[in-house]
């Protein structure tokens, strides 16, 4: 009886301790967003989006940091959609089960671990000197579109597994070929969950720094970039910046970039779950 | 007699190391409907479903020995796959409309097929329906996603998606497992209507359709043809104890 | 002309087809392009710097006019921060994920695996800059000894970054455990607790293991919560209270610099980014080798 009622004591205890878990993280985010806000709130103002960088706190602004970031952000997005996309309908859909398949596989799974400084490495080694793009905005894109590879390529390989056999099999009874069954058929029934998974691979490459600063990207930018070779900053980098500055007046504006930064990560991370949602209800099998 | 569609001789098929068919000769006659019927895992899924080599699909499997659909063999290397499933349409276990309206599950397989005249479709999408005998329930709303109708209507959609494109044989793999007895009135009905066009072959585990829709009959056994004639003569007087066993209903 | 369109059609498919592949092969290529640019420069770097030097010499100190180029203090910087984090991940990690596998409710779970995920989709620039502001200082009222660059701050703040992955694996792992075991255990009159840490757990270790492993490789990668809170020092300790520099961190710190292209100094960032890509390479490989073989036997 006693041994019992302990167990029942432990089995509570642990129940608490789990909600106790899960709450640090999220009261972590909470605190976290609420620091960021009371550091960086008073800084937000238009003239910080239309300001260049500058040697005074109270004047300095991100303009060439968000020009930046949505410049790199379209080139990553055009590279990076097609070839991911592509990649992950390959092997879900064409591919049979053979060694070669096999090896492209383990491969795509270590690329998705490899550190995002060595993707990097690879930009600076690949695209600034070998290829001479220097660092421009194309090296910068390039060298995101490689990072956020791997990660389409996987979420578009469970979006594509999650559309029923059935649909192909139809398909193809009706003397589809295996190109417009999946144009016609199996891209729109997974197209949701598709597009979930790129915007979190893109929103990832928002908040991506290490790999743009390791191929050069330029921290203090007063001009705006013009076309693909020029060189660029982004938000992260601009942040990243003022962080490292001893003057404490630029935390403040690390932390209004940091709003602005943590802003479009939540929308984006938002937008994937409710489409996701949206399309987890629209299709019943 | 007349000229078989399908000729087959010594047919084997395997899912990798296990073998399900072992060894099958077997006519299918022209304009006429053939039942394929025995306990489950007897093979007569996997033996429908390599007629249009829908089995293809599945990985590890394989089919050997003589299938000749018209005198031609249709595992051999220079057929047309996407040819061959356009003039021998299929009707599966469940129901398997496209995630589309009405009206584009029928003009998806016309347009694959290379038909983009909008009038020829709209056409052909009004004849095939009519054909499977769901036009006067859905004529108002080929907009409607065809996932929202019932389970009989979704079938008879299938039919009709498969009629549009004119094959010369229709496979029918248990069209009627998932429906209920009035749903299956209508596509037995219209089974039997299809016949006086096309070579139908139908997999059944249901006795009394098979009696009641087919001319021939097959009894397939752990992967072997156990016994095929007329269905009367196999229903009637089976010459093989196990075919009447089964048809008596000791196993199943 | 049907014939004609059959044969265009063919052509079409097999382009396509090829197309597709080419895409699938790009990522080959890439690896094939990180080894290759991180060997090439790495074996330039080597033929000045004697590999055991690199492997044992205790300073790391290229800037400097007396040069050192030991990766030992990089390394000990890694693996303290390392460390931190995964002392605070792994076992808030497990508990929240036992707990939403085997306690919450369904929509509990819903709920709660998204917002988790938010916490994993923060840039680690914002970490970063959480760690040097919010979390040292904050600190520092408890440990007045601590440096405003630590390794204690930034690892454990890269640990909670990484609690969404260790959660979100393990569960995973945890869930694919077949109902038919819990329900033994349940029928012979087992609690929740008895049944989630001598049935499931148990069932699930090889996954969860992996999920640790992949962790621990991410927090090994990990840069930009470094760069910014544990400081700029190579030092060879395991002390968490003052600066150390990461691996990771020195890649950034010589990137903001104008090192000249192809000088020792360039070089040693690809040396560097060779060790913590072999380093991260085999721990990726051990956790998809573990995480196959739980699922083949689960699957």
């Amino acid at each position: 009886m006693n041994r019992k009622s302990r167990n029942k004591r432990l089995d509570k205890g642990f129940s608490i301790l789990g909600i106790a878990s899960i709450a640090f993280g999220l009261i972590v985010l909470l605190v976290l967003i609420i620091d960021v806000f009371l550091d960086g709130s008073a800084r937000l103002s238009w003239s910080f989006f239309t300001s260049f960088p500058s040697r005074k706190p109270e004047l300095a602004g991100i303009l060439s940091a968000w020009v930046g970031t949505v410049w790199i952000m379209a080139i990553t997005a055009l590279i990076a959609l097609p070839l991911g996309i592509g990649a992950g309908i390959y092997l879900e859909e064409y591919a049979g089960k053979n060694r070669l398949t096999d090896f492209i596989e383990i491969n795509i799974a270590n690329l998705a671990g490899v550190p995002s400084v060595i993707y990097g490495l690879l930009g600076l080694g690949l695209f600034v000197r070998y290829f001479n793009l220097d660092r421009s905005i194309l090296a910068g894109g390039l060298t995101l579109a490689l990072l956020i590879l791997p990660v389409i390529i996987l979420s578009t390989r469970e979006a594509l597994r999650a559309v029923p056999f059935s649909i192909r099999e139809a398909s193809y009874a009706s003397g589809a070929t295996r190109w417009q069954t999946v144009r016609y058929q199996v891209i729109p029934a997974a197209f949701g969950s598709i597009m979930t998974g790129v915007i979190l691979a893109m929103s990832r490459a928002v908040g991506e720094t290490a790999p743009l600063i390791t191929i050069g990207a330029l921290t203090y930018i007063a001009f705006l970039p013009q076309g693909l070779s020029d060189p660029f900053t982004v938000l992260p980098i601009q942040i990243f910046n003022w962080v490292s500055r001893p003057q404490k007046g630029f935390f403040a504006n690390a932390a209004a970039g940091i709003i602005v930064l943590l802003g479009l990560t939540l929308i984006m991370n938002a937008a994937a779950i409710l489409l996701r949602h949206h399309y987890q209800k629209k299709i019943r099998w | 007699m007349q000229n078989p569609t399908f000729e087959i001789k010594a047919m084997r098929a395997s899912y990798g190391a296990k073998e399900v068919l072992k060894g099958i000769d077997i006519n299918i006659l022209s304009n006429s409907v053939t039942a394929i019927i025995g306990p489950s895992g007897c093979g007569k899924s996997t033996f429908i479903r390599s007629l249009n080599r829908i089995n293809d699909l599945i990985p590890n499997f394989h089919a050997s020995g003589d299938i000749l659909y018209r005198g031609e063999d249709i595992y051999s290397g220079d057929v047309d796959v996407v040819d061959l499933r356009r003039r021998i349409g299929m009707v599966f276990q469940k129901p398997n409309p496209f995630p589309k309206s009405i009206y584009d599950n029928i003009a998806y397989v016309l347009r694959v097929h290379g038909f983009d005249m909008r009038e020829m479709i709209d056409e052909i999408v009004e004849k095939s329906l009519r054909k499977a005998a769901l036009w006067d329930e859905v004529k108002d709303n080929l907009k409607q996603n065809a996932l929202t109708l019932s389970g009989g209507q979704q079938q008879r959609l299938c039919i009709a998606r498969t009629l549009a494109i004119e094959p010369e044989v229709l496979l029918f793999d248990e069209p009627c497992s998932a429906l209920d007895p009035i749903s299956t009135a209508k596509v037995e009905e219209l089974i039997h209507q299809l016949k006086q066009n096309y070579t139908i072959v139908i997999v059944t585990h249901n006795m009394q359709q098979a009696a009641r829709v087919s001319d021939h009959s097959a009894f397939f056994l752990m992967g072997e043809l156990i016994e095929f004639g007329k269905t009367q003569d196999i229903f009637t007087k089976p010459v093989d104890a196990r075919t009447e066993a089964y048809i008596t209903g000791r196993f199943g | 002309m049907l014939l004609k369109r059959r044969v265009l059609l063919k052509i079409k498919e097999t382009l396509i087809e090829r197309l597709l592949f080419f895409c699938s092969l790009l990522s080959v290529f890439t690896t094939l392009g990180i080894i290759l640019v991180l060997s090439f420069e790495t074996f330039e770097f080597f033929k000045e710097v004697p590999v055991l030097k690199f492997l044992t010499d205790t300073q790391w100190t290229p800037l400097f006019i007396n040069k050192h180029f030991g990766i030992l203090p990089l390394l000990s910087g890694t693996f303290l921060t390392t460390l931190i984090a995964m002392l605070v991940a792994m076992p808030v990690g497990l508990v929240g994920a036992v707990y939403l596998s085997e306690y919450s409710s369904l929509k509990v779970r819903n709920i709660v695996k998204p917002l988790l995920e938010i916490l994993a989709a923060v840039p680690t620039v914002v970490y970063g800059y959480f760690a040097l502001l919010f979390l040292t200082p904050l600190l520092k009222k408890i440990i007045p000894s601590l440096s405003g660059f630590n390794a204690l701050s930034s690892g454990m703040v890269m640990g909670i970054m990484i609690i969404p992955l260790i959660v979100s694996l393990s569960e995973d792992a945890m869930r694919a455990v077949p109902m038919g075991l819990r329900e033994g255990a349940y029928a012979v009159g087992s609690n929740r607790l008895q049944v989630s840490f001598r049935i499931v757990l148990p069932a699930a270790l090889s996954g969860i293991i992996a999920a640790f492993i992949l962790a621990v490789s991410r927090a090994i990668g990990e840069t930009m919560i470094v760069a910014i809170a544990a400081g700029q020092q190579p030092k060879l300790t395991l002390n968490p209270l003052v600066p150390v520099e990461t691996i990771t961190a020195y890649i950034v710190q010589i990137s903001l610099g104008d090192t000249p292209h192809g000088t020792l100094e360039y070089r040693t960032i690809f040396a560097c980014g060779m060790s913590l890509f072999i380093l991260t390479f085999i721990l990726n490989m051990l956790s998809f080798k573990l995480k196959r073989r739980f699922q083949e036997v689960y699957e």
